[in-house]
């Protein structure tokens, strides 16, 4: 097959901001794949589906290989062992899948993500707190490594974990065998409540997690109480159809700012208002209860051209406030967030670049020229690694390289194995450059 | 995590914080203002250049003591254009994420007039020395893949003035050069911003009375930095600014002359 040409092209990521160019290459084979690392000289890195907020997923002046015509998969519905080439999307899999009796075992917000994505950040879904994360349900995966070979990894070798979490840093994940969960239908049982203080959510995010599969809150983040809807939901066990919307809607590149303080507000409020104080037993199908916001192509575009970030961290069981300080201070200087998402995590796993650990996360969405962001980040970034937490690498933009180090403990482990398999640092994105320091 | 000294690499952030910031008139109170206003934790290293070693040691000593980024001075001459390649090519070893360029002098229309070489002299480094280091920022930015360039233009670029248009030229020339090197980078990752001021309290300007709309180097830099986050092409400070001169252009000649500076 002719190897594809290399085309010039301007990367962000879901955040659209930090630009920076790259030479795009789209391997069709594994083979590709292999052939580019071991005959082009150059740094590069593996891109799905641009799902990442920051840069994690894009190189300037180096070489990104675009994953996404990897999407071939096979699924044995008798085991529910998917095969995939890892630039399948979630949305290509549930798709398929689910008619046939058989669910991705984690699903983030987006199905708009690809395989090799979901194992690179070790993504996480409102059922962390019983199924883990991502990686913890793959039984194998297939790495192009830097001498250009690739080798099938099994979760007894180290550079299996290096790689789950690993940002893409190890080397370029081609394929990988992922356990999926059965399903008799294709939506979700779900039960409402809504909280006005944040500490009644909290407890009953407690209870309610040995009960249901799924359990996320949405917390307004613009009232001063801090109220909040939490969702709960569990597979529905009767048979029933997939349905997904017939048709997406789209925001058009051009665009204004939409998401504003005022806007915020208002979205919030209705947002609240929409929720019932309680309600059980409401049938959702799959897509409105997992993700909502895909309905809406390109919704990022709704921040303006300058774009936003998303400021995701994890802090212990016992730093619960942390996250009123959080909400607080960042409500403080205005920075109204439209969507801001508490999750309770489970106990993580081995990997050293694994986000997730017992306790919780909180997601806030903000425009990147709220006046003092910048600032005030970086202070709550010394909270959260005070408390014993840290932040999610899919989701940075903009820490500095110690708030990295200093909130995974392991990340000096996980260094030394990536040097292991890539001694030339032949495998790199704009988000580790940013957070490489010499020491 | 251990690299090797090419592979240090610097990167904006989303909020447009660099790492490495290179300032060409490194004694610029504005460039200074701007180099304040984008450090954070990530800045790791400010280069000065400029002509004049005390200049530039009293700028590096007003750079806020609290950050812990690495100052250094170079010696850089903007008329001396037949030195940029090499000066350029030596910072660009290692990726280079904001050069401001802010070197410019204004002088004295009056001596311009009696002593044209003294004119040259001038246009030399505000124009020559701009569309030098210009050209080869941008060269080196566009094969890093990213990479932002301030220039600092001025209003008085705008419209001809009797009492500064020599001055005003050069930055005439100045912007149109600038404008067309941010569509020559279009698409490259690489951001050209035109900072155009109005009358800006500085050192320059110390013996001149106030005009209108007159600001300060804080300002003029919060400008700018809002305007690199929003990525404007022309930034206009006050904002102001923009309309006063849009309203200016079209004023008749016979009465723009006889307008009080």
């Amino acid at each position: 097959m002719m190897p594809a040409r290399p085309t010039p092209q301007l990367l962000t990521g879901w955040g659209a901001t930090s630009a920076t160019l790259a030479s795009v290459v789209r391997p069709t084979s594994d083979t590709a794949v292999m052939e580019h690392v071991a005959t082009s000289p150059g740094q590069c890195v593996a891109r799905g589906l641009g799902r990442s907020y920051g840069d994690a997923a894009q190189l300037a002046g180096g070489t990104v290989l675009d994953m996404t015509s990897l999407q071939a998969f096979s699924l044995d519905t008798d085991s529910g062992v998917l095969r995939c080439q890892a630039g399948a999307s979630l949305d290509a899999i549930i798709r398929a899948c689910v008619p046939r009796g058989w669910f991705v075992p984690v699903t983030p917000g987006t199905r708009f993500v690809t395989i090799g994505g979901a194992i690179a950040a070790d993504v996480h879904g409102k059922n962390h707190h019983g199924a883990g994360s991502f990686g913890q349900h793959v039984h194998r995966m297939q790495l192009v490594t830097a001498d250009g070979q690739s080798r099938w990894l099994t979760d007894s070798d180290q550079a299996f974990w290096a790689t789950v979490g690993g940002m893409g840093q190890t080397g370029v994940i081609t394929a990988a065998e992922v356990q999926m969960i059965p399903v008799r239908s294709g939506s979700v049982v779900v039960d409402t409540r809504s909280y006005r203080e944040l500490d009644d959510l909290a407890a009953a995010m407690i209870r309610a997690d040995a009960d249901y599969d799924y359990t996320v809150a949405w917390v307004d983040a613009t009232s001063r109480s801090l109220r909040s809807v939490l969702t709960l939901g569990n597979h529905h066990d009767q048979d029933g159809p997939l349905e997904f919307p017939r048709r997406m809607m789209t925001v058009p590149r051009w665009t204004p700012r939409v998401v504003n303080g005022a806007s915020a507000r208002v979205f919030n409020e209705l947002w609240y208002r929409k929720a019932p104080k309680r309600r059980d037993g409401q049938i959702m199908p799959l897509h409105s209860f997992f993700h909502p916001l895909d309905g809406v192509a390109d919704w990022n575009r709704l921040y303006g051209r300058s774009g936003f970030l998303q400021y995701q961290f994890v802090v212990p069981e016992s730093a619960f406030d942390v996250l009123p300080m959080v909400l607080h201070q960042l409500r403080g200087i205005g920075a109204a967030s439209a969507m801001t998402v508490l999750k309770r995590f489970g106990p993580g796993n081995r990997a050293p670049l694994s986000f997730p650990m017992a306790g919780w996360t909180l997601t806030v969405d903000v425009s990147v020229t709220t006046p003092g962001l910048s600032r005030a980040l970086s202070q709550l970034d010394s909270v959260v690694l005070a408390a014993g937490g840290r932040h999610y690498l899919a989701k940075d933009s903009r820490m500095a390289a110690e708030v990295l180090a200093a909130g995974y403990p392991e990340f000096g482990t996980w260094d030394k194995l990536r040097a292991e398999l890539d001694p030339e640092g032949r495998f790199r994105s704009d988000l580790f450059r940013r957070l490489s320091r010499e020491t | 995590m251990p690299h090797d000294r090419s592979e240090r690499i610097i990167l904006l952030n989303s909020f447009v914080q660099p790492q490495r910031v290179l300032v060409l008139g490194g004694g610029s109170e504005i460039a200074l203002e701007i180099v304040k206003q984008l450090a954070s934790p990530s800045l790791q290293e400010v280069i000065l250049a400029g002509p004049n070693p005390e200049s530039l040691g009293r700028a590096a000593a007003s750079l806020d003591s609290s950050s812990r980024a690495l100052i250094t001075c170079r010696d850089f001459d903007a008329a001396d254009t037949d030195s940029h390649d090499g000066f350029f090519a030596e910072l660009f070893k290692e990726p280079l994420d904001v050069v401001i360029l802010a070197f410019g002098v204004l002088g004295e229309q009056e001596a311009f007039e009696s002593d044209p070489r003294s004119a040259v002299r001038v246009a030399k480094i505000n124009y020559l020395g701009g569309l030098s280091a210009g050209l080869l920022v941008a060269d080196h930015m566009m094969e890093q893949g990213y990479g932002r360039i301030v220039v600092l233009s001025s209003v008085a670029g705008l419209r001809a003035r009797r009492s500064n248009f020599v001055y005003g030229s050069t930055k005439a020339g100045l912007d149109v050069f600038a404008q067309g090197l941010a569509d020559a980078t279009s698409g490259t990752g690489v951001l050209v911003h035109v900072v155009r001021p109005g009358f800006v309290r500085t050192r320059m300007t110390e013996h001149l009375s106030d005009k209108p709309l007159a600001t300060d180097p804080s300002r003029v830099a919060a400008d700018t930095v809002r305007g690199m986050k929003r990525g404007a092409h022309t930034i206009y400070s006050p904002p102001a600014v923009k309309y006063l001169m849009g309203a200016l252009r079209v004023v008749p000649r016979s009465v723009f002359r006889r307008l009080p500076d």
